[in-house]
Parts: structure tokens; C-alpha cells; sequence
């Protein structure tokens, strides 16, 4: 029981921790909650449904089922990678050197119509992922394991591995970790900023759209409105973890799905949603900055 | 039109279009991109720098209401008590003509006014970003709800209690989070309004969960009982009135200075002797009494409250007028609020697209008055 509820937590997690991820980054070089994001993971999720469904229609899943769910992923991610960066391109680009609260709204805004968008275009009723996928499972310890779970965790772990790999080991990631640092110093040595914000959407988008499409998989049901309640969950983990902090928000992920899924079952399912808001107060009561956010000191 | 720019149009009518067609599927995205291309051809050819059009985008008639709004607050007695006059007699006797639909809505617009202005005291004054702002206006509900469906108590006790209890809860919460910086307050406020909203859907017991309280009562003077939509109307008018004068008074007072100092450079502000902790404090408590009356009054106005009233959008919405209006402009901040609720109004006959319009529409104002409408605040890019 123990075990099933952990590895249900850290499956949650791995997909919170994905979503977190473009958070953070954003956050990190704009000071900007895009709360837009969650919606780019919901329509990475719908993307995973409908390619798969042309796949099945042009009868490619039957044959090489492993291959169109590789295109499935690829495509999905492509797409989504290319809505971050128009989103931000429209929303975000002009309003760069307002008041901080114009981006804000004009990001609000633009969660609002992506949500109406998916949900004038595919309906209001919930879509259906064909569960011919991956069905089956291990049994380790007395506790059911399915193929589906294990391939989630292995996929976002790879995923971050990736992430932490490019950030870290490339010259672009260099460049991001310096606009993050010092916007103004790295524009004078020659960064372009432009560029390192786009890529920056691109990748958290990238990220979102595996993780809607694993979720998708995942629960065989999608709504147009599971990006609201992903995207503060999400936003949770990022700024548990401590905000601008890649690690962190892969942390944070984690720790907030476990918290949920141990809370459900051992305390109230009805008030799962509470403890993961009351562990978020609790540890920026006692770290301010979050489980692994730096103290900055203050610009004055 | 240079050749260079309608290659551009083409390139971003092509590219939106090729980002739909998954979702909107074939036809209606060729569709789309044919309207892209037209509206954009359209929008490069108007607002070009000779043409008279691109004035209406530097607004002169919105400087217009700006100075006449300052003018009521701030010019000479006389004339100014004219203007006043004027207005309050168009507000006094307009609602007699109008229908009661339109009333209803005045009603509901009236209700944001003070839930804007309330929270324009904690954002725009003092410059901290509150998510959970409706969380005091559920408190103001709830309470009124509870109070008359158990204990009978009636809606003009109601009123000061609502406001008073909000602000306990805005001290308590105040003294918890305000020693946080920044965004993650905005977090946190966010959390808690998601946690209000949980409790409020799941403690039968007492908010009888999502069906929420019905038969609550109904304000009353002697055997005159508040029933019709007209009478709603004049009491949500006297309550903004007094709204609108304490808020504007408040903001010219040492305290509304004083958060306008810790809004422009905490530090600075500190370093000058303000109890920045205790002036932020203030902040919360004052702002959450104005939504803890609105809370009452809307509980009075529909004698039904349920947690769908009381949700994290409903806070982003308030919040979008007090943005959208101007950051700590009184007038800006009144203009907001009526834009937010009679323009979804507008687009009733949109149906379906009505959100999708809604959204556009936030994201457009945001391009084109980043400052807001009636923008009071100077610009901060830092």
C-alpha cells in the first residue's frame, strides 16, 4: 500500500516537476509567472491525441506502434515549442520593459483564450486517449507497477537529465544561465536576448508537451481545463523547490507529488489540494526562498 | 503598404495558421489564415504614421475622462462640486429608465468597483501582489450568510462585521506571508485562496459544500424590505460612494503616502523610519474590509452563496481591472472595473466566443496601454 502510493506520488511528480521546469526558466530570466503555461501542456496533450489518431489512421500504429509514439512525442513537442514561442513573441516581447504586472495580465489573458480556443475547436467534452498502449505491468515487492508508469518516470528523468546536460554543458545554456544572472551584463557581452528568451519558451514548452501527452497516456482522458489546475500545481512545485532554481523545481515536482498522493490516501482525499498549498506556506514560512532557492541579497 | 511588410503579414498569417490546423482541422484553418492575411493587410495599411486613425490609439478621449477625473478629485470647490452634482444626479436618475437586467448588472458592476478599489489599496498603493484578494470577499459572504440563516442577525450589523472580519483574516494572513517578497506572496496569496475555496467546497457541515447557502436574508429598514433590482442598485450606489470617498482619502492620508513610498523602494522606505512590516499590515486589513462588505452585500443582493463565487479566476478578474484601469488611480481603477463587467455583457452575442473575445481583449489592452487605461503610476521598468 505504502509502496503503490509512492510510486503513484512520484509518477505525479515526475509530470509536475516537467511542467515546473518551464516555469522556473521563465521566471528565472523575466520575473514573469507565465501563467499561460499551463495551457501549452494541456494543448500538448490534445496534440498527442490527435496525431496519434492520424497515425491510426494511416494504419501506422499496428505495425510499428514504438515508432509512431516516438512521432507521437516529437511532433506534439514540436508544436507546442512553436506556441511558446509565438506566445511569447505576441504577449510577452512588447510589454518586456513595462511595470511587472502588465505582463502578468496580458499572460492571464492569453490563458483565457487558449483555453476557450481548445475548447471551441475540440469541444467541451472530454477527449479519449485509445488505451491501446503499453497495458501490463511488473509486480515488485507485492506492489503493481505498470509499464506505463515506469516509462513516464524513465522518460522525464531522461528528460531532465537532457535539460541539465544543455543548461550546464553548452554554449547556449551558458548563455541562458547568464542572461538569468545579469540581463544587462550579458547583452553587453554579446548574448542576444532575444533569442535566449525564445529558446528558453521553447524548451519549457517542449517540456509541458511531454509531459500533456504522458498524461494524456496516463489517464486516457483529457479536458481543455486540466491546464489550470497543472499549471498552480506546477507553479507550486517551481516555487517550492525555490523559484529560478532548475534543480529546485524538479525537487519541488517530486515533493508535491508525493505530498499528494500520501495526503489522499492516508489523511482526506477531499483536502489533497490543501496539503500541497499548506506545504507550500509552511516552507516559505521557515525558507523564504524555497527548498533550494539561494538568498539574494536585496538591490537597492 | 511597402512589399517587404505584406511578405511579412503573409509569413505570420501562414505560420498561425500552420500552429491551428491540428486543432482546428483543415478547412477551418485555410480559413484562418485567409482572415489573419486580410485583417493584418488591413491593420498595416491603417495604422500607418500619416494616417489620422493611429490618434484614436493614443487615446485623447480616454486623457479626456483622465482629466476630468483628476478635476473631481483635486480641482478648485466650485466647479468641482458642480461636475460632482452632475454625475451623482446621472447615477440617481438614469437607473429609473433602464430595465431590470441592465440593473442587475450596474448592480454587479457596482460590486467590483468596491472589490477593485479594495484591492487597489493592497496592489496599487502599496504595490503588493495579492492572487487570494476574493478570499475576504467569501469571508464577507459566507459570514453575512451564516449569520443570517442561524442567528438571524440582520444585513446592516452584517455589513460593518463582514468588513471587520476580513480584516482580521488580512492581519492574520498579513502577519504570516507579508515577510515574504515579491512573487512568492503572489504564491501564497494564490494558495490560500485555493485552500478557502477547498474548505468552503468540501466542510458540509457549515458552507454545505458546492450547493451552497440558500435563503439568506434580505436587507430591511423598519417594513421597507430590499426586493426589487432598483433598490439594489441605490444601495451598491451609496456603498461606492463611501467607498470612494474613504479610498481616496486614505491614498492622499500620511499612510496612503507612506505605501506609496514602500511601493516605489521598500528599502528607501525603511531606511526613513517607516514601520514598512506594519504599514504593509494595514495594507491587507484595510483593503480586505472593503471586499469583506462587498462579500456581505452580495450575499444580501442574491441571498445565495456558493464556493463557485469564490474561485482563483474571480481574483485574477479583479485584479485585470485594477491593471487594466490604471494601478493606483482612483477614477482608472472604476473605469476598469465597469469595462470588465459590461464587456463580456457586449459580447453576449457572441455566444460561445464570448471568453475567447474576453482573453483577446485582455491581451490587447495590456499591448496598446500597458499603463492601463487611465494609467496613474509612473513607469517602472526596474
Amino acid at each position: 500500500m505504502l509502496l503503490q502510493q509512492l510510486v503513484n506520488g512520484v509518477t505525479l511528480g515526475a509530470v509536475y516537476a516537467l511542467i515546473a521546469l518551464g516555469y522556473t526558466m521563465v521566471y528565472g530570466i523575466l520575473e514573469l509567472i507565465n501563467f499561460a503555461h499551463g495551457e501549452i501542456y494541456m494543448i500538448g496533450a490534445y496534440l498527442g491525441i490527435i496525431f496519434l489518431g492520424i497515425f491510426t489512421q494511416w494504419g501506422l500504429t499496428v505495425d510499428h506502434l514504438l515508432l509512431s509514439l516516438a512521432m507521437v512525442f516529437v511532433l506534439s513537442a514540436l508544436y507546442c515549442g512553436a506556441y511558446g514561442f509565438t506566445l511569447e513573441k505576441i504577449a510577452y516581447r512588447p510589454l518586456r520593459h513595462v511595470h511587472r504586472l502588465a505582463p502578468l495580465i496580458s499572460a492571464i489573458g492569453m490563458s483565457i483564450f487558449l483555453q476557450n480556443y481548445v475548447m471551441l475547436t475540440q469541444g467541451s467534452a472530454d477527449k479519449v486517449f485509445p488505451h491501446i498502449l503499453l497495458s501490463g505491468g511488473i509486480v515488485l515487492m507485492g506492489t503493481p507497477i505498470s509499464y506505463l508508469q515506469i516509462f513516464i518516470l524513465l522518460t522525464s528523468i531522461s528528460l531532465m537529465i537532457g535539460l541539465q546536460l544543455f543548461v550546464n554543458r553548452t554554449r547556449l545554456g551558458k548563455a541562458i544561465r547568464a542572461t538569468a544572472q545579469d540581463q544587462k551584463m550579458a547583452s553587453l557581452l554579446g548574448i542576444s536576448i532575444d533569442l535566449v528568451i525564445s529558446v528558453t519558451f521553447i524548451i519549457g514548452s517542449v517540456l509541458a508537451a511531454s509531459a500533456g501527452v504522458m498524461v494524456a497516456m496516463y489517464y486516457g482522458l483529457v479536458n481543455f481545463s486540466i491546464g489550470y489546475v497543472a499549471g498552480i500545481k506546477a507553479f507550486t512545485a517551481a516555487v517550492l523547490g525555490g523559484i529560478g532554481n532548475i534543480l529546485g523545481a524538479m525537487l519541488g515536482g517530486f515533493v508535491l507529488g508525493l505530498v499528494e498522493s500520501l495526503g489522499a490516501s492516508y489523511l482526506s482525499s477531499e483536502y489533497k489540494d490543501v496539503f500541497a498549498f499548506l506545504i507550500l506556506i509552511v516552507v516559505l514560512i521557515f525558507r523564504p526562498t524555497g527548498l533550494l532557492g539561494e538568498r539574494l541579497p536585496e538591490k537597492v | 503598404m511597402t512589399r517587404q511588410q505584406t511578405k511579412r503579414v503573409l509569413f505570420a498569417a501562414i505560420w498561425l495558421g500552420v500552429l491551428g490546423w491540428p486543432l482546428m482541422g483543415w478547412p477551418r484553418a485555410g480559413l484562418f489564415t485567409a482572415s489573419v492575411f486580410v485583417v493584418g493587410l488591413l491593420w498595416v495599411a491603417l495604422t500607418r504614421a500619416d494616417l489620422p486613425i493611429r490618434r484614436v490609439f493614443q487615446a485623447p478621449r480616454l486623457q479626456l475622462a483622465n482629466t476630468l477625473g483628476k478635476f473631481a478629485m483635486e480641482g478648485k470647490r466650485f466647479p468641482r462640486m458642480i461636475l460632482i452634482g452632475a454625475a451623482f444626479a446621472v447615477l440617481v436618475i438614469t437607473p429609473l429608465f433602464l430595465n431590470n437586467y441592465d440593473l442587475d448588472v450596474l448592480t454587479l458592476a457596482g460590486i467590483y468597483i468596491v472589490l477593485a478599489l479594495g484591492l487597489n489599496i493592497v496592489v496599487g498603493l502599496a504595490g503588493l501582489l495579492d492572487l487570494g484578494y476574493v478570499s475576504f470577499y467569501a469571508v464577507g459572504a459566507y459570514l453575512y450568510a451564516l449569520l443570517s440563516t442561524r442567528f438571524g442577525i440582520s444585513f446592516w450589523l452584517a455589513l460593518p462585521l463582514g468588513g471587520l472580519a476580513a480584516a482580521a483574516l488580512g492581519v492574520a494572513l498579513g502577519v504570516i506571508t507579508l515577510r515574504l517578497r515579491g512573487d512568492y506572496l503572489a504564491i501564497v496569496t494564490l494558495g490560500f485562496i485555493q485552500i478557502v475555496h477547498l474548505v468552503l467546497n468540501n466542510w458540509d457541515s457549515v458552507t454545505r459544500g458546492p450547493n451552497g447557502i440558500l435563503g439568506i436574508g434580505r436587507p430591511a429598514i423598519g417594513s421597507f424590505v430590499f426586493s426589487q433590482p432598483i433598490h439594489f442598485y441605490y444601495l451598491i450606489l451609496v456603498i461606492d460612494l463611501i467607498t470612494i470617498f474613504a479610498v481616496w482619502r486614505l491614498s492622499r492620508s500620511r499612510i496612503g503616502r507612506a505605501w506609496m513610498a514602500i511601493r516605489e523602494d521598500e528599502t528607501a522606505a525603511e531606511s526613513m523610519g517607516m514601520d514598512t512590516m506594519r504599514l504593509k499590515i494595514l495594507a491587507f486589513a484595510l483593503g480586505a474590509t472593503w471586499a469583506g462588505i462587498a462579500g456581505v452585500f452580495f450575499a444580501g443582493k442574491f441571498a445565495f452563496v456558493s464556493p463557485e463565487s469564490f474561485t482563483f479566476f474571480e481574483s485574477v478578474i479583479v485584479l485585470s481591472m485594477v491593471v487594466l484601469g490604471g494601478l493606483g488611480s482612483i477614477p482608472g481603477v472604476i473605469l476598469g472595473a465597469l469595462t470588465l463587467v459590461i464587456l463580456p455583457e457586449l459580447l453576449r452575442g457572441f455566444q460561445d466566443y464570448r471568453m475567447l473575445f474576453f482573453g483577446a481583449a485582455l491581451v490587447g489592452m495590456m499591448l496598446f496601454r500597458p499603463q492601463g487605461l487611465l494609467g496613474g503610476i509612473r513607469d517602472e521598468s526596474a
